[in-house]
């Protein structure tokens, strides 16, 4: 091997070697202790916080020449942040990248989960922002840490109960806090709590990585994962009272478009490669004939 | 051939590559305990050290990750010289001290809880125990659930000391504190991370 590609392939994933064996040992510990948040030493990355460093990093450790790529934000593949971690990717790892769930090995997200079920040996990588549940509740690493090791989680549960009082329902629908396996109280990231039911019991390996924050921690396949709530109020999901306009799919997480500036709109996946999977085999919304066209 | 090797031989021939690859089986195994995953062990360590622990050892250690080696390859001056420099790694007598138990004779070592169980407050300062065993059958059958594993998984691995499943039962106990193990043979490895629960034999079938 001569002095060049050598040097080539020890950037491979951008990380240098020692920093991947420090993730790698940090990712083996979170699956073993499931929603427990494992402290690891984030390394700056060629990108700001906020755009996913946690993820990328989890990424690059994990990542071999053999996986497909496929990087979503909110759902979508072709938003500047999936674009641009797409591209990090494919030139720092040369790896061949997908929009399509299914032939994904490897899926970095931060929003949402695709609404395609997992499949056995993929893996899902979330970019988080603020992984401690408890942070809210108590802005002191030490107590939050104190709170986890004693299992105290009954402030969490009196602040969902107030919305409850505040509201007449539990009014967080982003970052719904879920219990893992019966023990660790979890934040799932930025996902809409519509998400929460595909974590319980995925086929898929679930990383999460927070960058700034400098945690990972993880769900193992077949993981149960179950939202906090009372039994009065039991936890749902946000439904949405129609279908969506372009593939006509229902029960699926809806995004507002805007048509025209007379007050046109409609609803559609916010999932793209899902909907546009949908019309390929021929499924239409009330505007998919219309509108697939011009669709991307 | 193997007699003339010396510590600089034998290592990753492409190590980053060969890291990966090492890694992720180790990773899906610790994902879905009790499955066994095969890797062919991309190097040639000095015996008696097996090449599949020998290549956990260099995908995994470093200097910021003191060994104990059981004394089976304690006593081989040739493994501990590979292991040095292959991993930059230094070793520690007591086993409470090290991140990794390097372990060539997986019938007999010190009792599970002798190792780092990590704290309720940092259970992730734990030790990894990586076990050589003979065989993933004919052993006493471990009925097992947990996180990782649809319904339950069953092994027999051969090679484990006699009340090995008193002592695992005691370690999921402990959760979250507790110690994971890498159990290895030829080109095969299974993880138990410490979720993974013995089912009681009367509810085996
Ligand atoms: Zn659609």
């Amino acid at each position: 091997m001569n002095a060049m590609s050598r040097n080539a392939t020890y950037n491979f994933a951008y990380l240098d070697e020692q920093t991947k064996r420090m993730i790698r040992r940090a990712i083996l510990k979170a699956i073993a202790i499931p929603g427990y948040q494992v402290p690891f030493a984030s390394r700056e990355m060629p990108m700001p916080y906020g755009w996913g460093t946690g993820g990328v990093q989890v990424t690059a450790a994990i990542l071999g020449p053999d996986d497909v790529l496929k990087v979503i934000d909110q759902g979508a593949d072709d938003t500047t942040n999936a674009v641009s971690i797409r591209k990090f990717f494919e030139r720092v790892a040369g790896i061949e990248t997908t929009t399509h769930t299914a032939e994904a090995t490897i899926i970095q997200t931060r929003h949402r989960i695709p609404e395609a079920p997992l499949a056995e040996g993929q893996v899902l990588v979330y970019q988080v922002p603020i992984p401690e549940p408890l942070r809210f509740l108590e802005p002191r690493e030490t107590e939050t840490r104190k709170m986890h090791a004693l299992e105290e989680y009954g402030l969490m549960h009196v602040k969902l109960y107030e919305d409850i009082a505040k509201n007449g329902h539990i009014a967080t629908t982003y970052a719904y806090p879920v219990k893992v396996e019966g023990r660790y109280v979890m934040d799932p990231s930025p996902t809409p709590k519509f998400d929460n039911p595909k974590m319980h019991m995925s086929a898929a390996l679930q990383l999460f990585g927070a960058g700034r924050e400098k945690r990972i921690y993880a769900l193992p396949p077949h993981t149960e994962v179950v939202s906090l709530d009372f039994e009065d109020h039991p936890f749902e999901v946000q439904r949405f009272d129609r279908p969506c306009a372009l593939c006509g799919a229902e029960q699926v997480y809806l995004d507002e478009i805007v048509l025209d500036d007379r007050g046109g709109r409609m609803f559609v996946c916010s999932d793209t490669d899902h909907c546009e999977t949908r019309r390929a085999e021929g499924h239409r919304g009330e505007l998919g004939g219309e509108l697939s066209g011009e669709a991307k | 051939m193997r007699n003339e090797s010396t510590a600089l031989d034998g290592g990753f021939s492409a190590p980053v590559q060969d890291a990966q690859a090492v890694f992720r089986a180790v990773m899906d195994a610790m994902a879905r305990p009790a499955t066994i995953v095969e890797i062919r062990p991309p190097v040639t360590p000095p015996a008696p050290l097996p090449p599949i622990i020998g290549a956990i050892a260099s995908t995994l250690l470093d200097a910021d990750t003191p060994i104990w080696l059981d004394p089976t390859l304690g006593q081989s001056p040739e493994v501990g010289e590979w292991l040095v420099f292959h991993t930059g790694a230094s070793f520690t007598d007591q086993p409470g001290e090290a991140s990794f138990a390097l372990i060539g004779d997986g019938s007999a070592f010190p009792d599970l809880d002798t190792f780092a169980q990590g704290t309720q407050e940092y259970p992730d300062r734990s030790a990894t125990l990586v076990i050589a065993i003979e065989a993933f059958d004919g052993g006493t059958p471990l009925c097992l659930r947990g996180p990782g594993i649809l319904d339950r998984a069953t092994i027999a691995p051969r090679g484990l000391p006699k009340d090995f499943a008193e002592q695992w039962e005691e370690n999921t106990q402990r959760f979250p504190r507790g110690v994971d193990l890498v159990l290895a043979t030829g080109d095969s490895l299974v993880c138990l991370p410490r979720t993974a629960r013995l089912i009681a034999r009367e509810m085996e079938v």
